[in-house]
């Protein structure tokens, strides 16, 4: 056992417990929350490739592929420029209809105040 | 069993305890929390996957930029409604399916993780081959700018866009205004005094990463990052209040990162026969003029982002004010 397959498998099960949340849950900020640890399980598994591929170069040492990491960079920023989206039209949306789910038919705080 | 395998397996359980936490906690605000604790562990499991800079970013954006965003939502929103009583065993059934059917997609990557090829595919060498043309000391920033340099452009693209969007989403008689989602009705002094003492030192940590990310972990995204957050923290403190979207200069800075790279990138059509590429002696300048304005881009970028969409002043001292003018 090495330190890939412990933060490999801990990747996996981070997927799908975002998975898992994604579907289960109604509020859009917990689902929102639930992605982004999906997101971060992918990443994850993303950086154990890398750390697979330096470790073959650095005949063992402490290293790991530069490409994928300028990837997951770059992911991590779209990432949160994506969760501000999602926020922003979240808090829109509690605004304009007084609901936090995506649920049409769902009683809103609004509503039983009107 | 070595130290470090103790100590990683232990890493891997608190994260896995803080995702669970984070998906089952009752209240928004507490799988926040959670959530932002889960980034900061993250950042050290880069760490130990020997990504330095990927934990940087991750640290600054994926925990800090990103826990300011989702506590302010969290305080903002109203609670979730509670299911309703009836059809409670179907949605009992439902969760169970699609938690058997979540547990055997991550044992299937589990799967993947433990058969991946041996020795493993691999970039590395070619990365570090290549190194020395472009003038640069670390490979991530290498490929950030140099092999793989289209990515980095059109993400510098992709967050004025998010930007562009995010402002969209203003009513009708906020348009053009001061953003709004910082702001705070009384700040407490200690936040005001934190908000004073902090920034000097964090723009100086800001500006050193951006500058060391050319030859050590760091760079233009990480080094924007911690600047940005030390912005939000002067606009959370109502030191100075964010700037009016319709202001050109704001959007002047907003564009001139990835405007200069493009221009840049162009130029190398006619100096270096490529779409970004750049030419030999010129490399190591080009590459740092295009992190410094990225730099300054992708800052304000993130700290409008911060701000959130334009919102209607709330101020009656500053609306008198803008109504005599007016």
């Amino acid at each position: 056992m090495s330190v890939t397959t412990v933060f490999g498998v801990c990747a996996a099960a981070l997927v799908g417990l975002g998975l898992y949340g994604l579907i289960c849950h109604a509020g859009v900020l917990r689902k929102i929350l639930a992605f982004n640890v999906m997101g971060s399980g992918v990443f994850l598994l993303f950086g154990v490739v890398a750390r697979r591929g330096g470790a073959v170069v650095a005949g063992g040492g402490v290293a790991s592929d530069p490409v994928p990491q300028a990837i997951v960079i770059t992911g991590l920023v779209v990432a949160f420029a994506a969760t501000v989206l999602a926020v922003a039209l979240l808090l829109r949306l509690a605004e304009a209809t007084g609901r936090t789910t995506l649920d049409a038919d769902a009683p809103s705080t609004a509503e039983s105040d009107r | 069993m070595s130290l470090a395998l103790v100590g990683d397996l232990s890493l891997a359980l608190l994260i896995l305890g803080l995702a669970v936490w984070t998906i089952g906690a009752r209240g928004a605000y507490g799988a926040v929390v959670g959530f932002v604790a889960y980034g900061l562990l993250v950042a050290l499991v880069w760490v130990r996957l020997a990504a330095v800079d990927v934990a940087l970013t991750e640290a600054a954006l994926g925990s800090g930029l990103m826990g300011l965003l989702l506590l302010r939502a969290a305080a903002r929103l109203p609670h979730d409604p509670a299911p309703p009583a009836a059809g409670r065993a179907g949605r009992l059934a439902l969760r169970v399916l699609v938690g058997l059917a979540c547990a055997a997609l991550a044992a299937g990557l589990a799967a993947v993780v433990l058969l991946l090829p041996e020795p493993a595919p691999s970039l590395a060498a070619a990365a570090g081959a290549a190194l020395p043309a472009t003038g640069l000391g670390n490979p991530v920033a290498g490929v950030l700018l140099a092999y793989r340099a289209i990515d980095t452009l059109l993400e510098a693209v992709v967050l004025v866009l998010a930007l562009i969007g995010l402002w969209s989403l203003a009513a009708d008689d906020a348009w053009g205004g001061r953003p709004g989602a910082l702001r705070i009705g009384q700040p407490g002094p200690a936040l005001v005094l934190l908000a004073q003492l902090l920034p000097p030192l964090g723009i100086l940590v800001g500006i050193h990463l951006a500058w060391t990310g050319a030859n050590h972990p760091g760079g233009a995204f990480q080094g924007a990052a911690v600047l940005a957050a030390m912005w939000a923290i002067v606009m959370v403190a109502g030191l100075s209040p964010p700037p009016r979207v319709d202001r050109r200069a704001v959007r002047l800075v907003l564009v001139v990162g990835a405007a200069l790279f493009f221009a840049i990138g162009i130029g190398g059509v006619w100096w270096a026969d490529a779409f970004l590429a750049y030419p030999a002696d010129w490399a190591k300048p080009l590459i740092l003029a295009i992190e410094a304005a990225l730099t300054l881009s992708l800052a304000a970028a993130l700290g409008l982002l911060l701000a959130g969409p334009p919102a209607v002043d709330p101020d009656p001292v500053a609306a008198g004010r803008a109504g005599v003018r007016s």
